[in-house]
């Protein structure tokens, strides 16, 4: 419940008491409304618990593999290698090289690294690629759709705004996205930010239909007239006024483009196109179980549940997200 | 009255504004004259297509279509030309508006309190909490109740009179010269559109605004109104001050109207309908567009534009029987 706050004891004084205003139910925000909705989804909330905690173990990974010398995942311990998860380490190894608790929960590589250190890692490289490079496609998808969608009848030359965006959005439509992000990523030199940025800039199309498609019917809206005639810019009016009510639709594309870039990124990833092999990512990470399938099948199961998880948590969480921002549908639950 | 100010406040002259078709321009309002003083009333009425809704929003420079000629001054400014970042900062500063549809007039996704908070900090450059104070005050100034506990709701939350109450504050925020009111109480419950009207009154009494009232509604005028300009098919065919225009209306248009209202004293009879249809503007005769459904057109009628003629103090009906 969002309770008013009255700036003086003056103003206060107006409230009448806010118990009626409870039973009634009302004084509710949107995002309230929305979550009050998305809580009764019960395979959305299980995405989302596994987000949220995918979230927190990249977060902390990232922080161990980082600063802590033992869980590095790159250090090479060649009397330990290809060990099956939940073996310990052997003796032999100095102190220096030894795992922490001496134990490697998803065993190790064939050169003898740490796999739970190199999942930690690549966990953090996955999330972080996926919401960059999402973050990146709204941007463009929101600006493209945003102006096609509100400018859409002025012209420019013998075209419309309106036309030339969408016939823009059409061609790169029309790439083999894949085989785009290989050829670019091909000549760039392998960074994780040339892969965010590749991923980004070849997956804002569907957003910028949406936008368009959502701007044009509130374009037409008496709000925006009203807010016209309040003396607004049009910038304000595009961002502030009219972006919030095309989000339902962006927000839930979104979140199923992050699994979508995951899977790209391991893609690129597991053909040695993406981030440089020390760095551990998912992908590359199962790129190298590969020649061991049969002796040590945990380096590519490990990886490959990781991926699906993910992937299916943030597609879980997309459609608790559609379905919740339905307002037929929240009428109904609600 | 209008004419005994020296300067009236806002000043449209010879306007017109014209609509890109496929085939043609199409002048939705051809040529008017309208001229209101500070704190004065003008009711503008008409039915639907009449160019009336098409004229307030000329003024506010909102209109979708295009200003083809005439002026309209307002505190010295001519608002068909003033640049667009001028223009911005009368839209809601100088010149406030309220529309017919309340219930989606609102941003759905903000507070009221938001809403009105935006309005006050973009034209006064007003603080957060001053913003708030006094948001709360507009609030309650509009006659709603317990508004520190109204100004966190949404729109939805709020009836269709609520929210055009809250309209108004928005409207009122800025202390505009004019309010223009777009038929403000037309999807309204009769017995809140009287509220909402004295509401009006009330306001534009403390702010000694002017208000253009845009209406279909002859008795909102009636109540309301000091001055009312009778529009048909884009033209103004009948201006004068309410009393002389209900008592003694003179063209056959206006005639036709007021003898189409319901008559309280007899409500057996049958209700009088004006035969025929408002002309497309695409297609309007080079004479009176009223012609074809006029009971007393005669030769002229269907060649020739009538020209307002003088028909009492103040009073005129574009119409050749008053010549």
């Amino acid at each position: 419940m969002s309770v008013p706050v009255g700036p003086a004891p003056a103003i206060e004084a107006l409230a009448a008491p806010h118990a009626d205003a409870e039973a009634l139910g009302i004084a509710e925000t949107p995002a309230q409304q929305l979550w009050r909705t998305f809580r009764k989804d019960r395979l959305a909330m299980l995405g989302l618990y596994a987000l949220c905690t995918l979230l927190a173990v990249a977060l902390i990974g990232h922080l161990l593999t980082s600063w802590w010398v033992l869980f590095d995942p790159t250090t090479v311990r060649l009397p330990d290698k290809l060990l099956p998860p939940f073996s310990t380490a052997s003796s032999a190894l100095s102190a220096e090289l030894m795992p922490p608790f001496h134990a490697y929960p998803f065993g190790t590589d064939e050169l003898g690294r740490n796999v739970f250190a190199r999942m930690l890692q690549g966990a953090f490289v996955s999330l972080s690629v996926g919401i960059v490079a999402v973050s990146i496609s709204l941007g463009i998808g929101i600006t493209v759709g945003g102006l096609a969608g509100f400018y859409g009848e002025r012209k420019l030359g013998p075209l419309s705004i309106d036309s030339l965006l969408m016939r823009f959005t059409d061609v790169v439509l029309c790439f083999p996205t894949f085989f785009l992000i290989l050829t670019v990523v091909a000549l760039l030199p392998p960074s994780i930010y040339n892969i965010m940025i590749v991923i980004g800039i070849t997956s804002w199309m569907s957003t910028a239909r949406f936008v368009r498609a959502e701007f044009l019917a509130l374009r037409e809206q008496d709000f925006v007239t009203a807010a016209k005639a309040l003396g607004l810019s049009e910038g304000r009016i595009i961002f502030r006024h009219m972006m919030p009510n095309a989000m339902a639709p962006v927000l839930v594309s979104a979140t199923i483009n992050v699994a979508h870039a995951i899977l790209t990124e391991s893609a690129l990833s597991f053909l040695g196109f993406g981030v440089r092999p020390p760095y551990a990512t998912w992908g590359n990470i199962l790129a190298d179980g590969r020649s061991y399938i049969f002796d040590a099948p945990w380096l590519f199961l490990i990886p490959g549940a990781a991926i699906l998880l993910v992937v299916l948590a943030f597609n879980l969480v997309g459609e608790g997200l559609r379905d919740a921002l339905n307002p037929k549908l929240r009428k109904r639950v609600g | 009255m209008s004419e005994s100010a020296a300067e009236p406040l806002l000043s449209i002259r010879d306007l017109r504004v014209e609509f890109e078709t496929d085939a043609a321009a199409v002048a939705a309002v051809r040529g008017i004259d309208v001229s209101i003083a500070a704190g004065e009333t003008v009711a503008l009425v008409g039915e639907s297509g009449s160019g009336k809704s098409v004229t307030a929003m000329s003024v506010m420079r909102l209109t979708e279509g295009r200003i083809a000629a005439g002026s309209i001054q307002f505190q010295g400014r001519d608002l068909a030309h003033v640049p667009e970042a001028e223009m911005r900062s009368i839209r809601g500063g100088q010149i406030g508006m309220i529309f017919q549809e309340p219930m989606t007039s609102l941003n759905p996704v903000f507070s009221i309190g938001q809403q009105i908070e935006e309005v006050l900090r973009l034209h006064q450059q007003l603080s957060a909490p001053a913003a708030r104070t006094q948001a709360l005050e507009l609030l309650q100034r509009v006659g709603i109740s317990a508004p520190a506990r109204r100004i966190a709701q949404y729109p939805h939350e709020l009836s269709g009179g609520m929210k055009q109450r809250v309209m108004l504050a928005m409207a009122i925020a800025c202390r505009p010269r004019l309010l223009i009111a777009d038929e403000p109480t037309t999807a309204l419950d009769v017995t809140i559109q009287a509220q909402i009207m004295e509401l009006l009154r009330s306001l534009q009494r403390e702010f000694g605004m002017a208000v253009l009232l845009i209406t279909h509604d002859l008795g909102v005028v009636a109540h309301f109104a000091e001055r009312v300009l009778v529009m048909y098919a884009g033209k103004i065919v009948e201006q004068g001050s309410v009393r002389d225009v209900f008592k003694r209306a003179s063209h056959p248009y206006t005639q036709a109207l007021l003898a189409a209202l319901p008559d309280p004293q007899n409500p057996r009879k049958r209700l009088a309908a004006i035969p025929g249809r408002v002309p497309s503007p695409a297609m309007l005769p080079p004479g009176c567009a009223f012609c074809a459904r006029c009971a007393h057109a005669f030769e002229p009628c269907p060649v020739r534009q009538p020209p307002l003629f003088a028909v009492g103090e103040g009073h005129h009906a574009a119409c050749f029987l008053r010549e």
